[in-house]
């Protein structure tokens, strides 16, 4: 078995991924990629269109040529190592981590400190790779049939929309021709215009919401500019066919009761589910990271470490983003943090992050006020001109007027140690008998 | 037209462990299997378990059979590597009626020669099983149930058969049949493709269509209600299921709803049990989801709708009468009829193949031993198995352990070409050899290269491909093919 | 002459804008937060157009589809012509990200450049 030794390894060659480690690699540290893919870029390579970049690059792109240009960026790098076409078999964090399922109980040696990754490849074999630090940036997965429980038959033809994008972009295989969307976030909104380009015709989005939750940019373009219905509070009640799917039923929701007397037929091939990512975090649980069930994701302190020492996280793995512009700032910011950690800095007094009035989640889930915070957050509401307040012990650090938020679209803001003057006393004494920083939307 | 001496109708576990039992003699077999692949049928959606024998009265050939039948599986194990184990099983009571009825099931078992039934307080049922609902009164153990990966079972059978000279006819469905009193070869089968054989002896293991396949062939009038069963997937990584078979106390004519560790590390509860008309309907309902849920809770308060990954439905052929009928037909010369095979079938299979085997004796086929019959099969060695210094030396010897198809269940692309190269040609098949496409992405991430990886394999264009054989297309055209004008 | 209500699809934020004609010939647009939706209203009421990405097969095994874009909107009657050209043609590869595939499409002054580099 080859062995390899880096100062850190990345897991996932994607957005995420190839951000950390161009940060890494450029502040002179050796780092592993470890994709699956026989190329780099991740999900960016499948999203085909544009809308990606606006804010990063100050360009609209589409997402392979964003992948292209954060590829270009690490190309120069001679601290990166990729290791592409290879799949993660195993991780050990410092406690021995959790055996595989259906593997035998693999208690191996402590590595003091050291994590271990067991890469494999069909050119290289198994690979044990040893690292110093982890930076967890597998992305996410789609929320599949089985997790709603679409009741009917099982026929052919149901797909989650990135697998359809994927067989229409990269492989030139149409799923069907009559097809009808589940969900109106943004991958269904841009596969319905993509399935029609391709010729097929699209018979319907169904949204169980009273509102769209994918950009209006995008009800406009890909549904409007087709004449494409989009049923609003309603749901796919049924699947019909039995060796392939022949039609779905349709189901009115009125004040959150179902209405199956009005429920109607949509003959249909195809059925392409947009219902929702999961963060992938398999290997984060099997190193004894521990999840958030908010965001599915790690929880992370201010660095974005997981409870992993040496185990960090960002990109979608950490929570389901909607620009890939945020997932660049996040990571690079991640990978530099990876440095600090790596030099062996004194780690900066933390306080607890806490998601206040209409706020599902905020991240990372620590601050350090002798450092610049980038935070993250979701709202659970839809609102015109919200309000959102960062405070500590009842003290307001942040007041903002935003003209609208809603679930679909993550808000930032940033905390420096300038806002926290003075907010909790000196730093790590605990000025304020509460220092915990409560983020609120109202 | 070919000849054989015995055509066995239907590929589920019944015909599949009857099939391999009659490989051990010089015989010309033939095993025909409507479906575009075995265990497509009833099989396709069995909860796994091994029973354990104490849930029919000794004068039944249910439980004689299942006796018999789950004291085989360790020998088939070693033989055929499916993955099973005796990770026992309990039945939990929750009120002195409740317990009455376990003593019942305690003295059957005993009756049925059930080898370490227990009678269980609660404490040694709680001690034996601690994710139980600690409101149970008490119960009863049986160490020798079991739990199985039924389709692995089912397609090591017929590799088995085959490997020893049986012919397995897919999409081979009988339709017709011709009858001669004359001819050695007394029937004539024909398929709905237009095939045809000639066989002296035919044995009747149609599962769900065993009264078609009975009145085809001039047997008996049977009657097989189909029963529809759903059960729900769990995912692997929840906490508090428990690691044996959990059982409610049964009512007259149900098991009652489990939750069933799989061999794999997963769980799953149900099955409900409702009575259709339809022999296809496999349609899943929601109402089921809550009521199957809330009566698994009772047993095991972990149970969570949260975790469900997916769900499926099957269908058991029920015959009237709620027992096997295995005999030869009444109506019919050198015609075997095996119906009304539900549970405990899977348990009871390798059973009920030596009864067949002994009944087609009796009636006059004669049984040569093979001296070249080779109980074993190749075992395939499974990526998600294997720690870091195996997989390695494994890859070094066949690369293609190296390339990972499915990442959920760590499947390689050795693992899906030794699943086409054994016939299993459609995304269920793959599927249910190597486990690619069933887990927390359900065939998300793997489908485009398990779909590549069949078309080169069993060299099939894209389109030709499909999810369990005929008409379930799984792609419908290249980029290109639809002509666009999709803007009104 | 009826205002009409259209989204801004010119960025991800979608202004919601007022396009009126009146008197006409003259068309005025509200709503924007930019100047590119001042435009985007104008022209939606005028002559429609729209960016197109999609894929043209290569000669290549590995990267069997090559992902391609306009270099700006396309007039929309435009758009169905253009896809059918692209799905029958067959690219040469190598080719390197923002080289031009099809020039001057359709008349259109528009180009179609490819979005990735491909061996």
């Amino acid at each position: 078995m080859k062995k390899r030794s880096y100062d850190s390894i990345v897991i996932g060659g994607g957005s995420a991924g190839l951000a950390a480690a161009a940060e890494i690699a450029g502040r002179g540290y050796h780092v592993a990629v470890i994709e699956r893919e026989l190329t780099l870029g991740g999900i960016l390579n499948q999203c085909i269109h544009n809308g990606f970049g606006l804010h990063y690059f100050k360009e609209e792109l589409t997402g392979p040529e964003y992948a292209e240009r954060m590829i270009d960026m690490t190309a120069h790098l001679p601290g990166i190592d990729f290791f592409l076409d290879s799949a993660v078999l195993e991780v050990k964090g410092p406690r021995g981590g959790e055996p595989r399922s259906g593997a035998e109980n693999a208690e191996g040696p402590l590595h003091n400190g050291g994590l271990v990754v067991y890469g494999i490849s069909k050119h290289e074999g198994i690979t044990e790779f040893t690292a110093s630090s982890i930076v967890l940036a597998m992305g996410c997965r789609e929320r599949n049939r089985g997790n709603i429980g679409i009741p009917g038959t099982r026929p052919a033809g149901v797909f989650t929309a990135g697998l359809a994008q994927r067989l229409v972009n990269i492989d030139g295989y149409v799923p069907g021709k009559d097809v009808v969307i589940v969900g109106s976030g943004d991958i269904g909104l841009i596969m319905a215009r993509r399935m029609t380009w391709v010729g097929a015709r699209v018979h319907g989005v169904v949204e169980i919401q009273p509102y769209p939750s994918g950009l209006t940019r995008n009800i406009a373009q890909c549904l409007n500019d087709f004449n494409i219905p989009l049923y609003l509070s309603h749901v796919v009640s049924e699947i019909h066919g039995s060796r392939r799917v022949e039609g779905v039923t349709i189901m009115p929701i009125e004040d959150r009761h179902e209405q199956s007397a009005k429920s109607f037929r949509l003959d249909c091939d195809t059925l392409l589910l947009s219902v929702g990512l999961v963060p992938d975090n398999e290997l984060s649980r099997r190193l004894g990271v521990v999840l958030n069930p908010e965001t599915g994701g790690p929880y992370v302190d201010a660095s974005l470490m997981t409870s992993v020492p040496g185990v960090f996280a960002c990109g979608n793995v950490l929570h389901v983003h909607d620009l890939v512009d945020w997932v660049t700032e996040e990571s690079t910011r991640c990978g530099g943090n990876v440095c600090d950690y790596l030099a062996g800095g004194k780690t900066p007094w933390q306080g607890a992050v806490a998601a206040g009035a209409n706020v599902k989640y905020v991240l990372p889930n620590r601050y350090a006020p002798s450092r610049k915070n980038v935070f993250y957050l979701r709202t659970l509401v839809v609102k015109n001109r919200a309000l959102l307040r960062a405070t500590i012990g009842g003290r307001t650090l942040l007041e903002r007027r935003l003209p609208h938020v809603q679930p679909s679209e993550m808000v930032t803001f940033t905390l420096g140690p300038d806002a926290f003057n003075g907010a909790h006393g000196t730093a790590g004494q605990g000025g304020l008998a509460d220092g915990r920083l409560e983020v609120s939307i109202e | 037209m070919e000849s054989y001496d015995v055509a066995i109708v239907g590929a589920g576990v019944t015909g599949a462990a009857i099939a391999r039992r009659l490989s051990a003699y010089s015989l010309d077999v033939a095993l025909l299997e409507k479906e575009c692949d075995v265990s497509f049928g009833v099989s396709k959606a069995n909860s796994g378990i091994i029973h354990a024998g104490f849930h029919h009265s000794p004068s039944s050939l249910k439980a004689r059979l299942e006796v018999l039948g789950n004291m085989m599986y360790d020998a088939l194990q070693r033989e055929l590597h499916f993955p099973f184990r005796r990770c026992g099983i309990v039945v939990a009571a929750f009120s002195i009626e409740e317990m009455k009825t376990v003593e019942r099931l305690y003295t059957q078992g005993l009756e049925n020669k059930v080898i370490g039934i227990e009678l269980c307080s609660r404490d040694r049922i709680l001690s034996l099983e601690p994710k139980l609902n600690p409101d149970v009164v008490g119960g009863l153990h049986a160490p020798s149930g079991g739990i199985i990966e039924p389709y692995r079972f089912v397609f090591s059978l017929v590799e088995s058969a085959c490997k020893n000279g049986v012919t397995l006819k897919r999409e081979f469905e009988v339709v017709e049949a011709e009858v001669s009193r004359v001819r050695r070869h007394r029937f004539v089968l024909r398929s709905r493709s237009g095939d045809a054989i000639r066989t002296r002896w035919v044995v009747n293991a149609a599962g769900l269509f065993a009264d078609e396949v009975s009145r085809i062939l001039g047997g008996e009038e049977l009657k097989i209600i189909p029963r529809k069963g759903e059960e729900f997937l769990m995912d692997r990584n929840a906490k508090g299921y428990p690691s044996r078979v959990v059982f409610p106390v049964p009512s007259p004519d149900s098991k009652g709803m489990l939750v069933i560790p799989t061999v794999e590390g997963t769980t799953m509860i149900g099955p409900t049990a409702v009575e259709v008309e339809d022999k296809e309907d496999l349609r899943t309902t929601l109402e089921n989801f809550e009521r199957v849920c809330s009566s698994a809770r009772r047993l095991v308060p972990s149970v969570s709708e949260r975790d469900i990954i997916t769900s499926f439905a099957g269908l058991r052929p029920t015959l009237a009468g709620n027992d096997f009928y295995i005999a030869v037909s009444k109506a019919q010369p050198h015609l075997i009829q095996v119906a009304g095979i539900q549970s405990p079938g899977l348990t009871a299979s390798p059973a009920i193949a030596e009864y067949v085997k002994d009944l087609l004796k009796q009636d006059g086929l004669p049984l040569v031993e093979r001296p070249d019959f080779d109980p074993t099969i190749e075992e395939v060695p499974r990526l998600r198995e294997l720690d870091p210094e195996e997989a390695d030396r494994l890859v070094q010897a066949n690369p293609d352990y190296g390339e990972v198809v499915c990442r959920c269940e760590t499947v390689s692309e050795a693992e899906v070409v030794a699943a086409i190269r054994r016939g299993h040609t459609t995304l269920d098949g793959v599927k249910f050899y190597t486990r690619a496409g069933m887990g927390r992405c359900q065939g998300g991430f793997c489908t485009y290269k398990t779909l590549k990886i069949i078309e080169r394999e069993a060299k099939l264009s894209l389109g030709e491909i499909t999810k369990r054989g005929e008409g379930s297309f799984v792609l419908g055209s290249t980029v290109g093919d639809l002509p666009v004008g999709g803007e009104s | 002459m009826a205002a009409r209500s259209l989204v801004c699809i010119s960025c991800p934020i979608g202004c919601r804008l007022t396009v009126t004609e009146d008197p006409p010939g003259t068309i005025t647009v509200t709503g924007n937060q930019c100047a590119r939706g001042e435009v985007y209203g104008r022209e939606e009421m005028l002559a429609p157009k729209r960016v197109v990405t999609a894929t043209v097969l290569t000669d290549s095994g590995e990267v069997r589809r090559l992902p391609v874009k306009t270099t700006a909107p396309l007039p929309k009657e435009l758009i169905n012509g253009l896809l059918s050209a692209l799905y029958r043609m067959r690219l040469p590869l190598p080719v390197r990200c923002g080289q031009v595939i099809l020039h001057d499409v359709e008349g259109s002054g528009v180009d179609l450049v490819a979005t990735r580099s491909a061996e």
